[in-house]
C-alpha cells in the first residue's frame, strides 16, 4: 500500500430504494487520495457529493464497490474519519468545551489522563480560536463559531481523514474567509488528509491539492480531476491576480456551466455575474 | 468581578422595570382582578337561586366561612394531639420517677381526620403514583421509541388504554391489591397503593408517548454524531437520545401530573380512599347544611393544588432542560 492508496474509492455505486424502483444516484466513482492531500468535491446540488462523503464516513452503505481506508474496507463510522457537518450537528445542551470533550473522551478514554484530555480540548479550541467561547453553548454561539466548533471536534479526534460536508455554506464571506485561513493553516501543520464538499469554486481552488468535478446525476460520477498546483501558503489577495489561479477557476466553472450545465430552468433574476468574487447567482446555482 | 455582575443584573432589573408599561399592568394585574370580582359577583347573584335539597348553593360569603371552619377544626384537633402527647408524657415521667427502669410507651394520637389532613394525603399519594408512573413510562418510552419493530408492537396497546377513565380500572386495580398486596405489616395502607396504582396506569399515557415521540425526534445529524464516535449504546442513551428528548418528556410529565390529580379525586371519591376526594364524599353522605360550602372549599382547594401542581413542574422543567423555550405556559 502506497502513500498515495491512503484512501481509495473503487467503483462506487450507490442506489436508493425510492417509489416504484431504485433510484441510482452514483455509478462507477472511483478515485484514490493520497495521505496529507486535501481534495475538493464540486457539483451542482443534487449530483451525489454528500452521498459520497457518507459513504468513505461510514454512515451509507454503497450499492456496489467500496471504500479502502489503508488497505481496510470501511464497514461501519468511526472516529478515524471525523466529519465535518454542513449545519454543525453540535448537541445543543453542552457547551463547546463539552462537546469537544463528548468526542476526547471517546476516543482517548483509554489513552489519555483526565488532565490530559482536558488540555487537548482546549488546545483544539484554541486552534479554531475559540478558546475564549469554551463554556457557551451553541445557541449563544454565532454560526461561524458553531462551525468551529465543528472543525474542533472532528480535529481533536485526530483523524486519518477529515471529511466536511459544505462547512462553510452557511457562513457570510468574512467568516468563511476567515475559517479558510484558519483550515489552511491547520492542515499545514497537521498535514491531514481532508475532502472537502464544497459549492465554492473560489474556495474549491484556494484550498485545494485537487478539485473534483462530479457530473449531473443521476447516475452522477466524477467527470474530471482539476490538480491544483499553486504554490502553498496561499495568500487570497495575492492569487487574485495570478493567472494560474484564473485558471483554475475558470476551468471549474467551465465545467460546472457550460459541460455539465443544470437542463433544469431556475428561475434567475440576475445576469451572469462571471468574473466578480463568488458571484451569488453562481453560489445559488451550485448550492448543495 | 461579581460586582461588574451586580451591576450588570442591576441594570437588567432596571431595563425590565422600565419596560413594564401602564398597559401591561392592566393586562397582567388588573384585568385578573377584574375577572375574578365579576365571577364572584355572578356567583354571589346566581347561587341564591339554586335551590337544592341541602338548601340553596353556598354564596362566596359561606364558602369563606366555611374555610375558616375547617382551618380551626385542623387547629382543634392539633391542640389536642398535643395535649394527649403532652398528658402521655407526663405520665412517663412520673412513672420513670418511681421506677427508672420501667418500660414506657408514647401511644399516637388518632383522632379526627381533618379536611388538612385529607390534603396531605391527597398530595402524598399523587405524588407516589406521579413518580411511579413517570419511573415507569420514561424508560420504557426510551426503549420503544429507539426500536421501530417495538414501537410498531406496542402503539395499538397505547392507543387503547389511552383513553380508558380512572373509574374502569379502579375495581380491577382494587381486587388485584388486595389479592396481591397481602403484608401483616404492611409498610402502606392497601387504599394507599390502590389509589397509587390507579392514578399510575392512568396518568403515565402522556410520558409515555411523549417520551416515544422526543426519542423518535432525536436528530439524524447527532445520530450521525453518536455513531462516527462509536458510542456505546447506554451513552448513546444517556447522552445523546435523553437530553435530546428531555423537552418532550417534561411535556409530558406535566400533562401526566395534571390527569393524576383529576384522576386521584375521583379514585378517592369512588374507592373510599383517604384524601380530599372520600372529604367530598364524605361531606356528600353527610348532609348537613354545611356540606355544600365545605364541598366548595374542597373544589377551590383542588383547583388551587392543581395549579400549584403544575406551576411546579414548569419550575422543575426550567432548571432541568437545556430547552427553556419549550417551558412556557
Ligand atoms: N435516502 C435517500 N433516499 C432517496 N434518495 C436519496 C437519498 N439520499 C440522497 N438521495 C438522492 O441522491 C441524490 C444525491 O443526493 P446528495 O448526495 O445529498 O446530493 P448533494 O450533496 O450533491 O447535493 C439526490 O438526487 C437525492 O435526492
Ligand atoms: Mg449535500
Amino acid at each position: 500500500m502506497s502513500k498515495h492508496n491512503h484512501l481509495e474509492l473503487s467503483s462506487v455505486s450507490m442506489s436508493f430504494p425510492v417509489k416504484g424502483g431504485e433510484f441510482l444516484a452514483l455509478d462507477n466513482v472511483n478515485l484514490k487520495i493520497a495521505e496529507g492531500e486535501f481534495v475538493s468535491l464540486i457539483g451542482h446540488s443534487g449530483c451525489g457529493k454528500s452521498t459520497v462523503l457518507n459513504i468513505v464516513a461510514g454512515l451509507l452503505e454503497a450499492s456496489r464497490g467500496g471504500c479502502l481506508l489503508d488497505g481496510k474496507e470501511v464497514r461501519e463510522p468511526g472516529p478515524e474519519r471525523a466529519v465535518v457537518f454542513q449545519n454543525h450537528s453540535l448537541m445543543p445542551w453542552l457547551s463547546a468545551y463539552e462537546n469537544v470533550e463528548l468526542a476526547v473522551r471517546q476516543v482517548f478514554r483509554k489513552s489519555m489522563t483526565r488532565q490530559q484530555r482536558r488540555e487537548w480540548v482546549h488546545h483544539n479550541l484554541e486552534l479554531v480560536h475559540m478558546g475564549h467561547a469554551a463554556e457557551k453553548r451553541p445557541d449563544e454561539l454565532s454560526g461561524g463559531m458553531r462551525q468551529r466548533v465543528g472543525i474542533a471536534r472532528a480535529l481533536a479526534m485526530q483523524p486519518k481523514v477529515l471529511l466536511m460536508d459544505e462547512p462553510f455554506g452557511a457562513l457570510d464571506a468574512l467568516t468563511r474567509a476567515h475559517l479558510q485561513d484558519s483550515l489552511m493553516e491547520i492542515q499545514r501543520d497537521l498535514n491531514s488528509t481532508v475532502i472537502m464538499i464544497t459549492h465554492d469554486v473560489d474556495e474549491a481552488v484556494l484550498l485545494s491539492d485537487r478539485i473534483v468535478m462530479m457530473t449531473n446525476g443521476p447516475a452522477a460520477t466524477i467527470g474530471e480531476v482539476l490538480p491544483v498546483n499553486l504554490p502553498r501558503p496561499r495568500d487570497r489577495v495575492a492569487l487574485a491576480d495570478c493567472p494560474d489561479y484564473n485558471q483554475c477557476r475558470h476551468a471549474v466553472l467551465s465545467f460546472l456551466y457550460e459541460k455539465q450545465k443544470k437542463v433544469e430552468t431556475l428561475p434567475r433574476k440576475q445576469s451572469s455575474g462571471e468574473g466578480q468574487e463568488t458571484s451569488p447567482s453562481l453560489r445559488k446555482t451550485a448550492n448543495g | 468581578m461579581s460586582q461588574s455582575i451586580q451591576t450588570h443584573a442591576m441594570a437588567r432589573v432596571r431595563h425590565y422595570a422600565a419596560q413594564i408599561t401602564p398597559d401591561q399592568l392592566l393586562r397582567s394585574l388588573g384585568l385578573p382582578i377584574v375577572g375574578i370580582m365579576a365571577f364572584l359577583l355572578l356567583w354571589s347573584l346566581a347561587a341564591p337561586n339554586v335551590v337544592t335539597s341541602l338548601g340553596t348553593l353556598p354564596g362566596p360569603a359561606d364558602v369563606w366561612e366555611q374555610s375558616g371552619n375547617l382551618w380551626a377544626d385542623y387547629r382543634e384537633e392539633q391542640q389536642r394531639a398535643a395535649e394527649f402527647i403532652a398528658m402521655q408524657e407526663e405520665r412517663n415521667a412520673r412513672i420513670l420517677e418511681q421506677n427508672p427502669d420501667a418500660e414506657v410507651r408514647i401511644r399516637p394520637y388518632s383522632g379526627a381526620t381533618t379536611f388538612v389532613d385529607q390534603i396531605w394525603t391527597s398530595l402524598g399519594t399523587v405524588m407516589a403514583g406521579f413518580l411511579l408512573a413517570t419511573l415507569f413510562a420514561v424508560p420504557l418510552g426510551i426503549l420503544v421509541g429507539l426500536n421501530q419493530h417495538l414501537y410498531a408492537a406496542v402503539n395499538p396497546i397505547i392507543q387503547v388504554f389511552k383513553p380508558v377513565s380512572p373509574l374502569a380500572w379502579l375495581p380491577i386495580v382494587t381486587l388485584v391489591v388486595s389479592a396481591t398486596y397481602v403484608s401483616d405489616d404492611p409498610m402502606f395502607s392497601r387504599s394507599f397503593v390502590t389509589s397509587v396504582v390507579t392514578v399510575s396506569l392512568c396518568s403515565l399515557w402522556p410520558t409515555l408517548i411523549n417520551t416515544i415521540m422526543g426519542v423518535n425526534s432525536v436528530s439524524q445529524d447527532l445520530k450521525n454524531v453518536s455513531q462516527v464516535l462509536r458510542l456505546p449504546f447506554l451513552t448513546h442513551v444517556w447522552k445523546v437520545v435523553l437530553p435530546s428528548s428531555i423537552p418532550m418528556i417534561f411535556t409530558g410529565m406535566r400533562l401526566s401530573l395534571g390527569i393524576a390529580w383529576m384522576v386521584l379525586i375521583a379514585a378517592e371519591m369512588l374507592a373510599q380512599n383517604p384524601g380530599l376526594g372520600k372529604f367530598v364524599w364524605d361531606e356528600f353522605q353527610n348532609g348537613s347544611s354545611n356540606s355544600l360550602s365545605r364541598i366548595m372549599v374542597a373544589v377551590i382547594v383542588i383547583g388551587f393544588i392543581g395549579l400549584l401542581l403544575d406551576r411546579a413542574m414548569l419550575v422543575l422543567q426550567k432548571t432541568l432542560s437545556w430547552d427553556k423555550s419549550t417551558a412556557t405556559h
